[in-house]
């Protein structure tokens, strides 16, 4: 039930982010969902695209410090306490969040949130007991 | 004042007659006694018997750092053991560092000189010496301390550090004499004024300056924030520490070498020639008078030139000027003499760190300051902003604990640090000398 993300290693540099999206450009990824951790010094740019071996060949041809880790999207309900009820959950379970950031599409009626743990597998099987959807790696990519 | 006036003031045929004296018995004595000049004299085809006027100093072969650290620790050493009563180390690092050692009469001399610097500087008994250079391996603390005992100062043997207290006792003992790195005396004023005491109004009239370059703007901005007269002094531990070369109040303008006890020379790095007075290349110096540690025309790498002209103090021993820079890569860096490679050879010992890196040095507030920035490897890389802050401080511990220099590691994206054929691009030193 994971997904792929593909992280990049960014130093905070004018124009940085502007030359990974005209990579992928020219390679042909489309991005689905990115998020940017950032410091004074560098930051980290996490996208999900819709083929990963095709960023990530493109992005380290381009000499950037690559790296693909395992992600997990759920299904959050789209009203007040829908997100609250996700987080609510994993917390009883004793599930840190590492990070976390939202997906630009929607499934049906539901909002995609992207979440990174440090127990993933443990996660995954909370949030299925309590009827959350986790979405699929393959769906996710083509949505 | 001068501390010695016979020896400081004596008639140049005088005193090189007296080089010439000390120089053939120094021979004879390291050929004697230390393996490694007997077999470079030997190499060399020169014996101390061929060595009849200071010009053939010259036939002799020279002294690298190197030489010192093939001898780690005590292989240059002149006298037995049971002779030496001090030990001093040039300050820490990952290779081996630069021992040296003094007997009884060494640490004598070693005070003589550095009284005579202090004298040069304005100072006199009478006077309180707050004498703020390091204590410990590093030559500076002690040999200023000794320096100000035989002058017959008082001495307040604070060290560096603790920078509130040294403002309080600056404030309630009343020194006259600041003895400290130039950059250290900066950082000391901008203390005082956080704590609301005026440098100015405290009783200082000379400060004595040394173990690290620093340049003529930085002098006028020292007497300016700290109203005394700034004095530039000269050495380093391999030749005896400080007090090889002082500046007189008089001139500030040059350092007078103590020729009665070192020889100084001034070559063309490339080749290795001698070079005419005036010329300017790096520091060649002989000791003259030491028993346990003496040196051989000792390449300082300090680049600077020699000027013959009579100085309105009085003394006859020439003056070079400061120092203007170093014919190899050594960075001193708060007063701690850091060689790129030392930080190579730290780097390389931490899984993940790519074998390239570039080193920025910056004055701050006065202050060193050492910039790092590696390039993080794939293996390093974490997704994760806490996870990579976690490895760049790993970086900063390991430096601090092999160097004892605090550094900022900044990462950087691999292949962005530029990759050049010479050493120089690994670092940029922003400081002005």
């Amino acid at each position: 039930m994971k997904a792929e993300q593909i992280s990049i290693f960014l130093e905070n540099k004018a124009g940085r982010i502007s030359e990974v999206t005209g990579i992928l450009a020219e390679a042909g990824v489309n991005i689905r969902a990115l998020s940017l951790a950032d410091t004074t010094d560098f930051g980290v740019l996490r996208l999900i695209v819709d083929d990963n071996a095709k960023a990530e060949e493109a992005m380290k041809a381009a000499g950037f410090t690559v790296r693909i880790t395992h992600v997990i999207a759920v299904e959050v309900d789209d009203r007040p306490g829908g997100l609250h009820y996700i987080l609510d959950t994993l917390t009883q379970a004793n599930i840190n969040v590492e990070y976390m950031y939202a997906f630009v599409q929607q499934s049906g009626d539901k909002a995609i949130m992207i979440f990174r743990f440090d127990q993933l597998e443990q996660a995954i099987s909370v949030l299925e007991k309590h009827n959350i959807t986790v979405i699929s790696g393959s769906k996710l990519y083509t949505m | 004042m001068i501390f010695d006036i016979e020896y400081e003031t004596m008639p140049r045929e005088a005193l090189e007659s007296i080089q010439l004296r000390r120089l053939q018995t120094t021979l004879s004595r390291v050929y004697a006694t230390v393996p490694f000049y007997r077999k470079k004299f030997d190499e060399a085809g020169v014996l101390p018997g061929d060595v009849k006027s200071l010009d053939d100093l010259r036939r002799l072969p020279f002294t690298m750092k190197q030489d010192l650290r093939d001898n780690y620790p005590f292989g240059m050493f002149a006298v037995p053991m049971e002779n030496v009563v001090r030990i001093h180390a040039s300050s820490g690092t990952t290779g081996k560092p630069t021992v040296v050692g003094y007997t009884a009469r060494d640490i004598n001399t070693w005070a003589e000189l550095m009284a005579r610097s202090l004298a040069s500087g304005g100072a006199s008994r009478g006077d309180i010496i707050h004498n703020a250079y390091g204590y410990g391996l590093f030559t500076g603390g002690l040999g200023a301390h000794y320096g100000a005992e035989k002058l017959g100062a008082s001495v307040i043997p604070v060290s560096g550090g603790n920078t509130k207290r040294q403002v309080i006792i600056m404030r309630d003992f009343g020194p006259t004499i600041l003895t400290c790195t130039p950059s250290y005396a900066l950082h000391l004023a901008e203390a005082a004024e956080e704590e609301g005491v005026s440098f100015r109004d405290l009783k200082f009239k000379s400060g004595i300056f040394g173990a690290e370059p620093w340049t003529e703007d930085m002098r006028h901005e020292i007497e300016n924030k700290l109203g005394l007269t700034a004095i530039d002094v000269y050495g380093l531990s391999e030749i005896i520490g400080p007090g090889v070369a002082i500046e007189c109040h008089e001139a500030q303008n040059g350092l007078h070498i103590f020729e009665d006890h070192f020889i100084p020379e001034i070559i063309d790095p490339e080749t290795g020639e001698v070079l005419p007075y005036g010329e300017t290349g790096e520091l060649v110096i002989t000791s003259l008078t030491k028993e346990a540690f003496p040196v051989i025309r000792y390449r300082t790498r300090d680049v600077t030139s020699l000027n013959v002209e009579p100085c309105i103090c009085g003394r006859t021993h020439y003056r070079m000027s400061k120092i203007s820079g170093r014919t190899d890569d050594m960075l001193i860096i708060r007063g701690v003499n850091v060689f790129p490679s030392q930080i190579e050879s730290v780097l390389m010992q931490i899984e993940g760190v790519e074998p390239h890196y570039q080193l920025i040095v910056d004055r701050e507030e006065n202050l060193d300051t050492l910039t790092v920035f590696v390039e993080v490897s794939k293996e390093a890389f974490s997704d994760e902003v806490k996870g990579l802050q976690q490895f760049a401080q790993t970086i900063e511990k390991e430096i601090r604990e092999y160097l004892g220099i605090s550094a900022k590691v900044k990462l950087a994206e691999p292949k962005s640090i530029e990759r050049s054929q010479g050493k120089a691009a690994r670092v940029i030193d922003n400081r002005s000398f």
